[in-house]
């Protein structure tokens, strides 16, 4: 186990590297500048802006200067927020962030898992169906299109919960952004669930239980759940990746200052240190993510071997 | 893949082949049938609809700015902020969505199919190697590079193209090379190498034919995937340029005029999702009949 989990640690490595590398070279070879504002700076002034920030050096000293610094978590100070480091911008971002992309999958995962088990237990039965059909639509429906629609039908013509911003940290203004990012995942899960589990009820062991006459909650709970879930146990990496990406239209489309709207004003405003800092940080917690995620179904799953 | 091989029951039977079989599963399932006759009929509404309409898709009627839909108008879908024809933007919008959806399926299909049965077939230290950049790459947030991408080399259509086919493409080099491995110790295969038939030729006139079921199946999942990233782009204001328009544009549109022209945003909204949904529920049933496991 800690043999596989050190391979598994040191794999990760290059994928960060040629991820802060891709992303590196893509900002710095781009037309345009952070110092391109509507009226141009004196050349010297510019210079002098430039040196501070070792801009003028040649780009591979910049890049081996950056990883330096990252190795220190540092991630600079942000061009756009003149007097705030990145590390800092970071910081008063990521916890809204979390909040946001933490409730939707916790409500993917509970809503997918129940409604997936229960459309397996009643096969082909309208239940079934309606789950089935539900999940469609939700995978159909893009999180950006279903956002403002609920903004329309329940903030602007019930009027029952506000359409955006954080409102002093209330659950209601969480509601709509939780279930426009969770909607989606919850019809993967629910998909994935039912596939998994209707092979998981075909199989002998299942069969057994039945035969000593346990009720069906508790085959569920005790025997089939389990081994049912191990596909959803590895689409986890995933949605994450996908939640990450939709919170950056969410928070836009809600107005929550999260770290989605940083990188996009960053991306916009050129705020180099700022997109990388971002980039960086969500690169490195899915990638730590999927490592956490490789560990649980390894040990989940008594088939796979660390070897 | 004709319809009457079916009814063929003569003196001699007609031999069954994987599509004869996969089309006979497939029309049994209705919602899949019902899902592609409605994709043709958008296909063919989004080519043919803009030419039969009075109004250009960047002409602005200023006597009718932001006006719902009404029928003495003309304008069925209402108009948007800048007085355009709704319906018209719609359809245009579905070209572009559609367009961008075929042509990056097509890019990652291309690299995913080449370099899959190239990795499957070879096999050995350079399979390794290959799919290890897979996983590497697998393991990238895309989407940020992506944004990153249309953020500063500006938002021309062949960089939405390379872009999204850029990140789809893993997925298919999977699949192929899975299937490609299944398949090179099949005895035709064998038959071949046996005869001296050279790799490449090998790849094009035994592998490939024969991948193309999962591969059917595959691209009718990767397009609405492929529409749903250009639309998420649009959304962010990163897709085509005004006046020029798509389904995730007229959505970003629509959902910033949400309480004044709440029309501007659920007629592109429907367009898009009933084309996403046909193609996942056409994809589905493709899945269900070309899957050899089920049978």
């Amino acid at each position: 186990m800690l043999r596989y989990s050190l391979r598994r640690f040191l794999g990760a490595i290059p994928t960060l590297l040629i991820l802060i590398a891709l992303a590196f070279f893509m900002i710095r070879l781009a037309p345009g500048g952070p110092f391109d504002a509507e009226r141009a700076l004196l050349p010297e002034i510019e210079a002098n802006l430039r040196a501070a920030y070792h801009l003028d050096e040649p780009l591979p000293m910049q890049f081996v200067r950056y990883l330096g610094n990252l190795a220190r978590a540092d991630f600079g100070p942000s061009f756009q927020y003149r007097d705030y480091t990145v590390t800092e911008l970071i910081m008063t971002g990521f916890p809204v962030s979390l909040r946001l992309g933490g409730s939707a999958m916790v409500v993917a995962l509970l809503f997918g898992i129940s409604a997936g088990s229960l459309a397996a237990l009643r096969q082909n039965t309208r239940t079934d169906y309606t789950v089935m059909s539900l999940s469609m639509t939700g995978i159909s429906i893009p999180n950006f299109v279903m956002a403002p629609l609920l903004i329309l039908l329940f903030a602007v013509y019930l009027g029952w919960l506000p359409a955006g911003g954080l409102g002093e940290g209330s659950w209601r203004n969480m509601v709509l952004p939780v279930i426009s990012l969770a909607l989606p995942q919850i019809a993967y899960v629910a998909r994935l669930t039912r596939g998994s589990m209707i092979e998981v009820l075909r199989s002998p062991f299942i069969r057994t239980a039945k035969a000593q006459g346990l009720p069906m909650y508790k085959i569920l709970i005790r025997h089939a759940l389990k081994p049912a879930l191990l596909p959803v146990v590895s689409y986890l990496g995933p949605a994450t990746a996908a939640v990450i990406t939709g919170s950056v239209v969410i928070e836009q489309i809600f107005g929550v200052p999260g770290l989605g709207r940083f990188f996009v004003q960053g991306a916009l405003n050129r705020d180099y240190t700022l997109v990388m800092g971002v980039v960086v940080f969500y690169g490195v917690l899915i990638i730590v993510f999927n490592f956490l995620v490789d560990l649980a179904y390894a040990w989940l799953d008594p088939k796979v071997k660390y070897g | 893949m004709s319809a009457a091989t079916s009814q063929a029951v003569g003196e001699d039977i007609p031999g069954r082949s994987l599509w004869n079989d996969a089309w006979r599963v497939l029309r049994r399932n209705r919602a899949a049938v019902a899902s592609a006759i409605l994709i043709s009929v958008m296909a063919v509404l989004v080519i043919v609809g803009p030419l039969f309409s009075s109004y250009a898709y960047d002409f602005t009627d200023w006597s009718n700015l932001s006006i719902g839909p009404s029928f003495e108008t003309g304008h069925i879908f209402g108009t948007d902020t800048l007085g355009r024809d709704l319906f018209v933007r719609t359809l245009y919008g579905g070209r572009v969505s559609l367009m961008v959806g075929i042509v990056a399926t097509i890019v990652s299909l291309v690299i995913g199919i080449s370099y899959g049965a190239t990795a499957g077939y070879l096999g050995g230290r350079l399979d390794h190697i290959m799919m290890r950049i897979v996983d590497i790459l697998y393991a990238l947030p895309f989407m940020f590079l992506v944004i990153l991408l249309m953020v500063f080399f500006g938002r021309h259509i062949v960089l939405i193209f390379v872009a999204i086919g850029a990140i789809n493409w893993l997925d298919m080099a999977r699949i192929v090379r899975g299937q490609t491995l299944s398949l090179k110790n099949k005895e035709f295969v064998e038959a071949a190498e046996a005869q001296g038939v050279t790799a490449f030729a090998i790849l094009r006139r035994h592998i490939v034919p024969n991948l193309l079921g999962v591969v059917a199946v595959y691209v009718t999942l990767t397009i609405p995937q492929v529409i749903l990233v250009e639309s998420f782009l649009s959304f962010l204001g990163l897709g085509v340029q005004e006046p020029m328009t798509s389904w995730g544009a007229l959505v970003k549109d629509g959902s910033e005029e949400l309480e004044s022209a709440p029309w501007m945003l659920t007629f592109p909204a429907l367009f898009l999702a009933a084309t996403l949904f046909c193609f996942n529920f056409l994809g589905d049933g493709m899945r269900d009949a070309l899957d050899p496991k089920d049978r």
